[in-house]
C-alpha cells in the first residue's frame, strides 16, 4: 500500500523541513520525503494550502479506563485523540486501581491492545494507590514498557520519600512526571488565590502551592540527579524558577496546557464549572509569564491534560464540582490560535512543543517524519475558522473549558502508522 | 407602519443574584419603589394586591430567622402565596441536586424562588437552569444583594443620597457576602467604601472592587459617615489564625470611645445578627447612633420591591412570548 501526500507545506524541525514536500508512505512507514515526488500510489492526498506535521505527541491524558468508563474509555478517548491531531498519548496512571503494579499495567495494556486507536504508551504510579506512602516497584514496572513516573492528580507531601523515589528513577533510567501541589498552600481553594477568589467569595488557591513545590522536586532532582519533567505549569514563579534551574544544569523539562495560555481567571466569574481546573486558571500576568516560557524555551512542551468528568460531576455547585477541562479535540487549534497566528511561536516551534520535545523527552522514536519512522502523520488546515461547539465533542466528556470559542486552525486528516483513521475518508 | 420609538423596559432581570450585576439604574429603581412601599408597612392593613395568585418559595439551605422571616412578610404584604422550604424536611437529605430541586419547584408552578445556600454560586447556578425568577438570599461569602440594598436604602433615607458618603465597612471581609454586596451597591452609586479589619480578613485583590483598606478602626471611622459592622464568626472552621474574641473587641470592636474620636455624627449599622462585646459594645448597638433596628424593618420593604419587579418583568416576558 502506498499514500502520497502531494503539495503540502511540511514542518518537520527535527529534520529541518519547513518547505513545500511531498511525503510518501509505504506501509506503516515513510519512505521518502522530497519534492515533487512522481510514483503511482494506492491513495493520493492533495495537501495544497495544508500544513503537514508529525501526528501530536500528547503526555498528559487522562483516559479514565479502568474504573470510570463513564467519563471516557480508551476507545473513546484515543477517536477524540485522532480527531485532534493527536497519535500517541501518555495516559496518566490515576485509573481505578491505579496503574501502580505489573497485574495492573497487564491489565490496561490488554484493553489498549484490543481498543486504541492510536498509540497509548503508560505510566505507572511513583507510589501505591497513588496514596503517597509506598513506592511503586519501578524496576518492575520499567520491565513492563512504563516510560514514567507519576502521582498525577497529587504530589508526593513526603520529602524523604520522594527522594527515594527520585533515587530508584535515575538508577531505573524512569522519568519522573510532577504533579506540583502543595494541599496545605492550596488551602481547598477551587479558583485562582486574588481577583477571581476574592470577587467569587471562593477559596484560593496561591501560586506558592505550585512553585513552592516546584522548588522541592527541583532541590531534589538536583540531589539525585534524576531526570524530572513539570507537569501543567500555570504561574509566573514556576516558570522563572525552571528558566533557572535548566541553567544550573538540572535535568528538568516541563510543560504547560492550552487554557493556561489561553485562558484567564476572568473566565470563571460566572461560575462556570467547566473553567473549574487544578492548577487554576490564574491571572493576565502568569498568563503572559507562560507564554514568555514558551517563547524562550523554558516551557519545552504543550500537552492537554485532558481531563473528562461527567455532566453530573460538573452541573453542581462550583465548590463540589470536579476540576479538570478536556482537551485532545482543541489543543492544536488552541496552540495555532493563541500561539501561532499571534506571532509568538512558528510552525516549527509549536511542531516542537506538540511533537519532538514530548517524543524526544518519553525517548520514543515520534514527534518526526524522517524516512523509516512510523507514518504518524496530520494534515491541517492551517487558516480554517471553527467554533467549539459542544455537541462536536467526541470524548464521552464534555467539560470543555473552550466551548464557543472560536479558533483558528483544524485537524483535516489524521493519519497513524500509514492508515487514515480521522478525516479525508475515514471511517 | 410608523416607526415607534421603544420604551426602555424599566427592569429587565429575570433574577437578581447580586448587585455586581446590577447598574445603578437598576438599584435606584429598587430603593425608589422600596419608598413607596415602605409606607404600607405602617399602616394598619399592611396589604397590597399586587403578588395576588403568585407563588414565592423559600429555599434555605442555611439556617436563617432574620432572611427568612423579612422574605415571607415581603410576599405576603404583596399577597403572594409562599412556601418555606427547610433542608431537614426536603429531598435534598435524599441527594437531590440544587438543580432538581429548582426544576421540581418550577414545575410545582411556582413564580419566584428565593436561596439560601452556603455555596458561592449556587444561586447563580439555578438561575441557569430555572426559567422562573431566583432571588439570590445569600450565597457562600459571594453575595447578598437584598442585604446590601437595604443597608443603602437606610442610608439614603438618613442621608438623603449616597453619592459622596463615607462608608466603612469593618470586619469579617473575606468571608462576609454582606461586605461584597455593600461594595457594589455602594461603589455603583457614587460612595467612598473602606474596609477594615485585621489584615487575615481582608481578601487579596479587594482594592479592584473600588474600595480603600486599611487595618486602623480610628482611621476608618474618622471620617465615616456610616460604619457597617459585620458579625465575627469565630465558630468559622478556618485552619488561618483568627484573632482572640477579646483581641478583636479591643483592637476593632465598636464602642462609645472610639465613635467619640470621630469627626461627624457617625451611624452605625449592623445585618445581624450582633455579637455584643465582641464586635460591637451594647451601648452602641442601642445608641443613638444604631439604625439597627429600621434596617430591618427597612428589609421587609426593599425585598417586595425585588419581589414586585421580578414578578413584571416576568409577567412582560410571559405576555410577550404568547404574542409571537
Amino acid at each position: 500500500m502506498k499514500l502520497l501526500i502531494k503539495n503540502g507545506t511540511v514542518i518537520d524541525p527535527v529534520n529541518k523541513i519547513e518547505s513545500a514536500m511531498d511525503i510518501l508512505v509505504e506501509d506503516n512507514k515513510i519512505s521518502n520525503v522530497a519534492k515533487g515526488i512522481k510514483i503511482d500510489a494506492d491513495t493520493i492526498i492533495d495537501a495544497t494550502d495544508m500544513i503537514v506535521m508529525p501526528g501530536i505527541v500528547d503526555m498528559h491524558v487522562h483516559l479514565r479506563e479502568p474504573g470510570r468508563e463513564d467519563k471516557e474509555t480508551i476507545a473513546s478517548g484515543t477517536m477524540a485523540a485522532a480527531k485532534g491531531g493527536v497519535t500517541t498519548v501518555l495516559a496518566m496512571p490515576n485509573t481505578t486501581p491505579a496503574i501502580d503494579s505489573k497485574k495492573n499495567i497487564q491489565a490496561v495494556k490488554e484493553i489498549i491492545k484490543s481498543s486504541a486507536y492510536i498509540d497509548v504508551l503508560i505510566s505507572g504510579a511513583i507510589t501505591k494507590g497513588r496514596l503517597g506512602k509506598e513506592l511503586c516497584d519501578i524496576a518492575e514496572m520499567k520491565k513492563e514498557g512504563v516510560l514514567a513516573i507519576t502521582d498525577d492528580g497529587a504530589s508526593v507531601d513526603d520529602e524523604k520519600l520522594m527522594l527515594t523515589a527520585f533515587s530508584m528513577a535515575k538508577k531505573d533510567k524512569m522519568l519522573v512526571i510532577c504533579h506540583c501541589e502543595d494541599k496545605d498552600l492550596a488551602s481547598q481553594g477551587v479558583v485562582n488565590l486574588g481577583f477571581a477568589s476574592t470577587r467569587l467569595g471562593l477559596r484560593g488557591i496561591s501560586n506558592e502551592s505550585e512553585y513552592k513545590r516546584i522548588e522541592r522536586d527541583i532541590k531534589l532532582a538536583k540531589k539525585t540527579g534524576a531526570s524530572i519533567h513539570i507537569a501543567h505549569l500555570s504561574c509566573r514563579e514556576s516558570v522563572d524558577i525552571i528558566r533557572k534551574a535548566k541553567k544550573n544544569g538540572v535535568n528538568v523539562t516541563a510543560e504547560t496546557a492550552p487554557h493556561y495560555f489561553t485562558l484567564n481567571e476572568e473566565a470563571v466569574l460566572d461560575y462556570n464549572t467547566n473553567m473549574k481546573i487544578n492548577p487554576p486558571l490564574r491571572s493576565k500576568e502568569d498568563v503572559e509569564a507562560i507564554k514568555q516560557g514558551l517563547k524562550d524555551g523554558t516551557i519545552d512542551v504543550i500537552a492537554s491534560d485532558h481531563a473528562p468528568h461527567t455532566e453530573n460531576e460538573k452541573e453542581i455547585e462550583f465548590e463540589y464540582a470536579e476540576s479538570g477541562t478536556i482537551g485532545l479535540e482543541t489543543g492544536l487549534s488552541a496552540g495555532i490560535t493563541a500561539l501561532v497566528d499571534t506571532g509568538l511561536l512558528t510552525w516549527s516551534e509549536l511542531v516542537r512543543k506538540m511533537c519532538s520535545n514530548p517524543a524526544k523527552i518519553l525517548g520514543i522514536d515520534k514527534g518526526a517524519l524522517g524516512v523509516g519512522q512510523e507514518a504518524d502523520i496530520i494534515i491541517v488546515s492551517p487558516g480554517k475558522e471553527w467554533v467549539v461547539k459542544k455537541k462536536n465533542f467526541i470524548s464521552r466528556s464534555r467539560n470543555s473549558a473552550f466551548i464557543d470559542m472560536k479558533l483558528k486552525g483544524a485537524v483535516d486528516c489524521t493519519i497513524y502508522k500509514g492508515k487514515i483513521i480521522y478525516g479525508n475518508g475515514a471511517k | 407602519m410608523p416607526k415607534q420609538t421603544k420604551k426602555k423596559p424599566k427592569w429587565i432581570h429575570k433574577d437578581l443574584l447580586g448587585l455586581e450585576y446590577l447598574s445603578n439604574e437598576d438599584i435606584i429603581l429598587l430603593l425608589d419603589t422600596a419608598d413607596s412601599f415602605r409606607e404600607i408597612l405602617d399602616r394598619t392593613i399592611k396589604k397590597v394586591p399586587a403578588l395576588r395568585g403568585k407563588t414565592v418559595v423559600n429555599l434555605f439551605y442555611e439556617p436563617s430567622t432574620r432572611t427568612r422571616v423579612s422574605f415571607e412578610i415581603a410576599a405576603k404584604r404583596l399577597s403572594a402565596d409562599v412556601i418555606n422550604i427547610a433542608t431537614e424536611t426536603s429531598s435534598v437529605k435524599k441527594g437531590e441536586t440544587l438543580n432538581d430541586t429548582g426544576r421540581n419547584i418550577e414545575a410545582l408552578k411556582a413564580d419566584i424562588i428565593i436561596v439560601r445556600h452556603n455555596c458561592s454560586g449556587a444561586a447563580t447556578m439555578l438561575a441557569r437552569n430555572v426559567n422562573i425568577s431566583v432571588v439570590n438570599a445569600g450565597d457562600g461569602w459571594h453575595e447578598h444583594p437584598t442585604q446590601g440594598l437595604l443597608d443603602i436604602f437606610t442610608l439614603r433615607k438618613k442621608f438623603g443620597h449616597i453619592e459622596g458618603l463615607n462608608v466603612s465597612i469593618v470586619g469579617d471581609i473575606a468571608h462576609s457576602r454582606v461586605a461584597r454586596s455593600n461594595i457594589w451597591g455602594l461603589t455603583k452609586l457614587g460612595a467612598k467604601v473602606t474596609v477594615c479589619a485585621p489584615d487575615i480578613l481582608i481578601p487579596p485583590g479587594i482594592e479592584q472592587m473600588g474600595v480603600s483598606v486599611t487595618n486602623d478602626i480610628d482611621e476608618a471611622l474618622y471620617d465615616a459617615d456610616a460604619v457597617n459592622v459585620l458579625r465575627m464568626q469565630f465558630e468559622r472552621d478556618e485552619k488561618a489564625a483568627f484573632p482572640k474574641q477579646l483581641e478583636y473587641f479591643k483592637k476593632f470592636g465598636i464602642t462609645e470611645e472610639r465613635l467619640k474620636k470621630t469627626r461627624k455624627n457617625i451611624i452605625v449599622m449592623h445585618p445581624g445578627p450582633i455579637n455584643r462585646g465582641i464586635e460591637i459594645s451594647s451601648k452602641v448597638a442601642d445608641g443613638a447612633n444604631s439604625v439597627i433596628l429600621e434596617q430591618v424593618t427597612n428589609g421587609i420593604a426593599v425585598r417586595m420591591a425585588v419581589l414586585f419587579w421580578l414578578s413584571q418583568a416576568m409577567d412582560k416576558g410571559n405576555k410577550h412570548e404568547a404574542s409571537d
